[in-house]
């Protein structure tokens, strides 16, 4: 980018991993939105998912030689982990106040941070890209597009229309827009809401873990990793307004593009671009995008 | 509040007022760090008990006071305590009110993950920004106070200063329009209260008090780091007020004194001390809703 001039393959290279990155944010997010909308809990441990994830690729990977191998092993065991932290400790936060949330979550966190830290050490690792997306895809003359960011793109792209079919066109899907709406009604119509529950905020973590599991490669897998997307996926939240699918997923390619563009624009700031585009969301419309009124 | 409360207040300030006199440097300087950790509870406790505000956003006023005295002593050479710390606070209040104005705008939830997110990119700008040390942080040069024993004078008259304040403000008629925004705002806004404008005058005051604790924390320690305006850190203070029990000041202050005990003893013994917090927070909502100062009064929430 020489004399501030962006050319148009380093445009369409930045935009492109733009969405990328907010797709990935995307699966963190939605699930975060998702067990807020129908459970009514602000999981502060959702980031820590996304974590635990990362580092089950890394030391799977590691052993079994394929990141796809500790996909496949990694979902099931976080959809498991979900299970068992619903049923221990959210589903005893079903009644309370927001701030019981905040507090007990962030009790998780700082209990699954040292978990971290007593199974896979302190270190900072790296996950080798998989063999078969190690290679550029060019744009233009003189840029080129990793393979695994495609691959990872469509992945999103993919799991997100896969979630707009089961909540719009099965009938959990339906059980689960109801419940968002009014979850005494359903429990009323007979319907086993807590099973539900369970399923969802299991869904919900193992799709954190395996955005963890997908950005490995990409980002390294280090301590405190999820402490940076949780907050980030707030944001998201934040600007798509809280308990929206589809605000989230408009949140999350807004902010990943506006973060990535940021890193190159305006590098000594990036980090504040993000919270400056939430703000500017928040003078306009104070409950986000596709936000409901107060429930 | 009743009178026993109020008797062993007096006693617990009497006796810190002493430790000086009878404790070695380490207790001295422990004792320091707890008064200021009370004060910043105590500060946190007028938001959430109060006001109903669940603000995650409150280290970011602690850290930066202590960052506006490192940039005053360091940059402008004023140190002297009349001049820094009315700067340090001006600093804070100004800012406080820009977030508290932004935030406020929405409630519930969307305040909790909105405050939260001025506060890490607070912490992204002063870990960023060059000059500030990275996440070492700065030294400060020359502090407002050098005499040890001068310090812990000053930090106990803030801590009573800091309290009798707090109190003032929480159980008088402002205090009460506060709880009653917090109980039904839609109420409070129909008998004619601005209730925005309270929630943001509680906000100032509470950020305010912060930003005492962070300058005294600074004056004590001399050096500041981002760490200190880090949403750990806030999510930590909120578990004070809540173990201590919000809604009662002196009870935040308790929590405030267990918390920096098991902190400063369990992490000298183990790496995993976190846990050992984590699972404090999460006891304190399963079990104690009321927080110790429910148990202290028989009423377990």
């Amino acid at each position: 980018m020489l004399d501030g001039e962006m050319t148009l393959s380093l445009f369409a290279l930045q935009l492109l991993n733009g969405v990328e990155y907010g797709l990935l944010l995307f699966l963190v997010a939605s699930g975060l939105t998702l067990i807020f909308g129908v459970l009514g809990v602000l999981n502060f441990a959702h980031g820590s998912f996304y974590m635990l994830g990362a580092y089950l690729a890394y030391w799977i990977a590691a052993r079994s030689g394929s990141l796809f191998v500790a996909m496949l092993i990694g979902v099931p065991m976080m959809l498991l982990v979900g299970w068992v932290v619903e049923r221990l400790a959210i589903s005893r936060l079903y009644s309370r106040d927001h701030l019981s949330h905040v507090l007990l979550t962030y009790g998780l966190v700082l209990v699954l941070n040292d978990l971290q830290r007593f199974l896979f050490g302190s270190d900072v690792h790296g996950v080798p890209t998989p063999r078969p997306f190690s290679f550029g895809i060019a744009l233009g003359e003189a840029q080129t597009w990793s393979a695994y960011r495609a691959f990872t793109s469509t992945i999103c792209l993919a799991i997100a229309l896969a979630i707009r079919q089961v909540l719009l066109g099965t009938r959990f899907g339906m059980r689960v827009r109801a419940g968002a709406t009014d979850s005494e009604m359903v429990e009323a119509l007979g319907i086993d809401v807590r099973r539900l529950l369970s399923i969802l905020f299991a869904a919900g973590t193992a799709l954190a873990a395996f955005a963890g599991m997908l950005a490995a490669p990409l980002t390294t897998v280090y301590p405190g990793m999820g402490e940076g997307v949780l907050i980030v996926s707030f944001v998201v939240v934040v600007i798509g307004g809280i308990g929206s699918v589809k605000g989230a997923f408009v949140g999350a390619l807004l902010v990943g593009i506006a973060d990535t563009f940021g890193k190159v624009l305006l590098p000594g700031v990036s980090s504040a671009i993000v919270y400056a585009v939430m703000a500017a969301v928040l003078l306009w419309r104070p409950r986000g995008f596709f936000g409901q009124a107060a429930r | 509040m009743n009178r026993r409360v109020r008797v062993a207040l007096l006693v617990v300030a009497a006796a810190l007022a002493l430790v000086p006199l009878i404790a070695d440097r380490f207790w001295v300087q422990f004792a320091a760090k707890v008064m200021i950790s009370c004060i910043f509870a105590a500060s946190l406790d007028l938001l959430v008990g109060y006001g109903g505000m669940v603000s995650l956003a409150h280290a970011a006023f602690y850290g930066l006071a202590a960052y506006l005295l490192a940039g005053l002593s360091n940059g402008a050479g004023i140190a002297a305590l009349p001049a820094s710390l009315p700067l340090c606070l001006l600093g804070v209040g100004i800012v406080a009110l820009g977030i508290g104005w932004l935030t406020l705008r929405t409630s519930g939830v969307y305040f909790v993950m909105v405050t939260l997110a001025f506060t890490e990119m607070l912490f992204h700008l002063f870990n960023e920004a060059p000059g500030l040390g990275g996440s070492d942080g700065l030294y400060i040069s020359s502090r407002p106070i050098a005499q040890r024993t001068t310090v812990y004078v000053a930090i106990w008259a803030s801590l009573v200063g800091a309290y009798l304040l707090l109190e003032r403000v929480a159980r008088g008629p402002f205090g009460r329009v506060l709880v009653g925004i917090r109980i039904n705002e839609a109420r409070m806004r129909t008998l004619g209260f601005p209730t925005r404008r309270y929630k943001l005058t509680a906000f100032v005051i509470g950020a305010l008090v912060a930003g005492l604790a962070g300058y005294l924390d600074a004056t004590l320690y001399g050096f500041v780091n981002p760490a200190q305006l880090g949403w750990r850190q806030s999510g930590l203070v909120l578990v004070t007020v809540l173990l201590g029990g919000k809604g009662t000041l002196y009870g935040p202050m308790l929590g405030a004194a267990l918390i920096t005990l098991v902190e400063h003893f369990a992490a000298g013994a183990t790496e995993y001390w976190g846990t050992l917090i984590g699972a404090i927070a999460i006891a304190t909502v399963l079990l104690l809703p009321a927080g110790l100062a429910g148990v202290l009064q028989g009423t377990r929430g």
